[in-house]
């Protein structure tokens, strides 16, 4: 009932300056970053060329026919031998079933969030292009083993933790 | 216009003192029209937990600076069918009078510009020039948005001036004079503690007569993109932009003269006082801006007249009664008194009048 004698606005008032101690939930983004969730679908493919069989599974899945895969027979091993390995990541849509299907677990998603390029023809990468290395890790993503030992994924709810009333 | 004697310790002559004083308010002006811009940004920023211009310099202190550069070097569009001299002559008539309006306001003892004697008379009657340079812009800009904003600007402004000037008044009567510079000595306890209603009265229309949340329906950017600013572009936008914020600084440096104690104060300097009395004001004005919501139309001109007119009356009646009464009495005695007067008025004007919130029978 005392709503009506200014009482409302300073209710406001205090909420507003009660904000003023806060922490920021504003990530300064080049330079601070966020951990991504560990099974975050990134934008990239990871081969691992020592696993792949030249099954050809994963193009059979992919609902965008963006991978392209070329083997050959090695008569003496009886092993395919995979002449070619190329993705279109520019028809990619990361929904995962490659890395699914997988029977050998050969392939998986990365972390990596920043893959803008300025030629469409970057974005075709081929089999040395796909490789895992230091700028490209893989995700948990359908790989629970990978998930267990990336770090947690940063909440802006832990950020302000502790600060909150 | 008597001009009274100048500080004997000043150099040189009336022109010396002129110019000096007048490089010193300019240069004072825009640096902290700068700085308010900047302050501003990072304060709302901060409350809305968020971080605010952080990129340019330290905690993006240049940021203001940067884009004044930006305006500065933007084209200058003048709509075809615009008329086109009150076009260009908008942005400086609504500028010059806030600058003027700083000749008068006293940084610390003797050091101000003039010490006019009829100093809250010149304020009154400058600073409302800078709303027939917003008309002319809402006017001139050849657009309907630019010409509702001019129109609400005027009339919140034609509204909210008669509140403001009453409640100066109060000080006027307790003071004895209008000039600031002896309202600041005779404040041996700030007004605002003997003024509590008038202090209100003033701040509250003072907000409205220079736009600022909640009463910013000039520029309301939601109905009206931007107001009467809508058609500029470049540094004749830059212009109606320091004006606005210039006026935020002539509103906080005249709550702290008359209000607030000027440059009285313990230990600090007394301009330092001043500076830090200005920015704890501005700061409360984008605490305002922050928290509130913007009115509407209706409700601004009804808490005008319905609210803020009647109480600045009344207000006005009960100090010249206190002073008729008890001429001779300390101040401190006035300050239970007029506090108890303003809880029961804001109480009793709450309860009786409706600020046009109600349902509309059309």
């Amino acid at each position: 009932m005392f709503e009506r004698y200014g009482i409302g606005i300073a209710k406001g008032l205090s909420v507003t300056i009660r904000h003023l101690f806060r922490i920021p939930v504003t990530t300064r983004y080049p330079e601070q970053r966020l951990n991504t969730s560990r099974r975050i679908r990134g934008n990239e493919l990871i081969w691992n060329q020592e696993k792949c069989t030249g099954c050809g599974t994963c193009a059979k899945t992919c609902p965008q026919g963006s991978i392209n895969i070329v083997t050959s027979v090695k008569t003496e091993e009886n092993k395919y031998k995979v002449e070619k390995f190329e993705v279109d990541m520019g028809y990619c849509i990361f929904c995962g079933l490659c890395v699914e299907a997988c029977p050998y677990d050969a392939l998986f998603l990365g972390c990596s969030y920043e893959r803008a390029r300025y030629r469409r023809g970057e974005l075709v990468l081929a089999k040395e292009g796909l490789l895992e290395s230091a700028e490209r890790k893989p995700s948990g993503y359908a790989h629970p083993e990978i998930a267990a030992e990336l770090p947690k994924q940063s909440l802006l709810l832990d950020k302000d933790k502790g600060r909150r009333r | 216009m008597a001009m009274q004697m100048l500080p004997p310790d000043w150099p040189g002559n009336f022109w010396a003192h002129w110019g000096i004083f007048t490089v010193i308010i300019l240069v004072f002006i825009l640096v902290s029209v700068l700085m308010f811009i900047w302050f501003e940004r990072r304060a709302m920023a901060v409350m809305q937990a968020r971080l605010g211009p952080n990129r340019a310099g330290p905690f993006g202190l240049f940021q203001s600076a940067a884009d004044a550069l930006k305006v500065m070097i933007k084209e200058d569009i003048v709509p075809a069918r615009a008329d086109k001299v009150i076009h260009w002559l908008a942005p400086v008539v609504a500028f010059v009078p806030v600058m003027m309006v700083f000749a008068v306001v006293p940084f610390q003892g003797g050091a101000l510009l003039a010490d006019l004697n009829i100093g809250i008379l010149y304020i009154v009657a400058i600073s409302s020039v800078t709303t027939l340079g917003i008309f002319m812009a809402g006017w001139a800009s050849n657009n309907k948005y630019s010409l509702l904003g001019a129109m609400r600007q005027v009339a919140s402004v034609v509204s909210y001036e008669i509140p403001v000037v009453l409640s100066l008044v109060g000080v006027i009567l307790l003071t004895g004079s209008l000039s600031l510079q002896q309202i600041v000595q005779a404040q041996e306890i700030p007004f605002i503690l003997v003024q509590p209603l008038g202090f209100l009265l003033f701040f509250t229309g003072a907000l409205a007569e220079i736009n600022r949340a909640p009463f910013d329906l000039t520029e309301a950017d939601s109905e009206l993109v931007a107001g009467y600013f809508i058609e500029y572009s470049g540094m004749k936008f830059g212009l109606f932009f320091l004006a606005e914020y210039a006026e935020a600084l002539v509103v906080s440096a005249l709550v702290t003269t008359l209000f607030l104690g000027g440059w009285r104060g313990p230990l600090l300097p007394d301009w330092l006082w001043f500076l830090v009395k200005v920015g704890a004001v501005f700061f409360v004005i984008v605490w305002i801006r922050t928290t509130v919501p913007r009115v509407r139309i209706d409700q601004l001109m009804a808490l005008a007249w319905k609210f803020l007119f009647p109480l600045a009356l009344i207000n006005l009646l009960v100090t010249a009664v206190e002073i008729l009464v008890w001429p001779d009495v300390s101040l401190w005695l006035l300050v239970p008194i007029n506090f108890a007067v303003m809880i029961v008025l804001v109480l009793l004007w709450s309860k009786l009048f409706k600020l046009g919130w109600g349902r509309v029978n059309v």
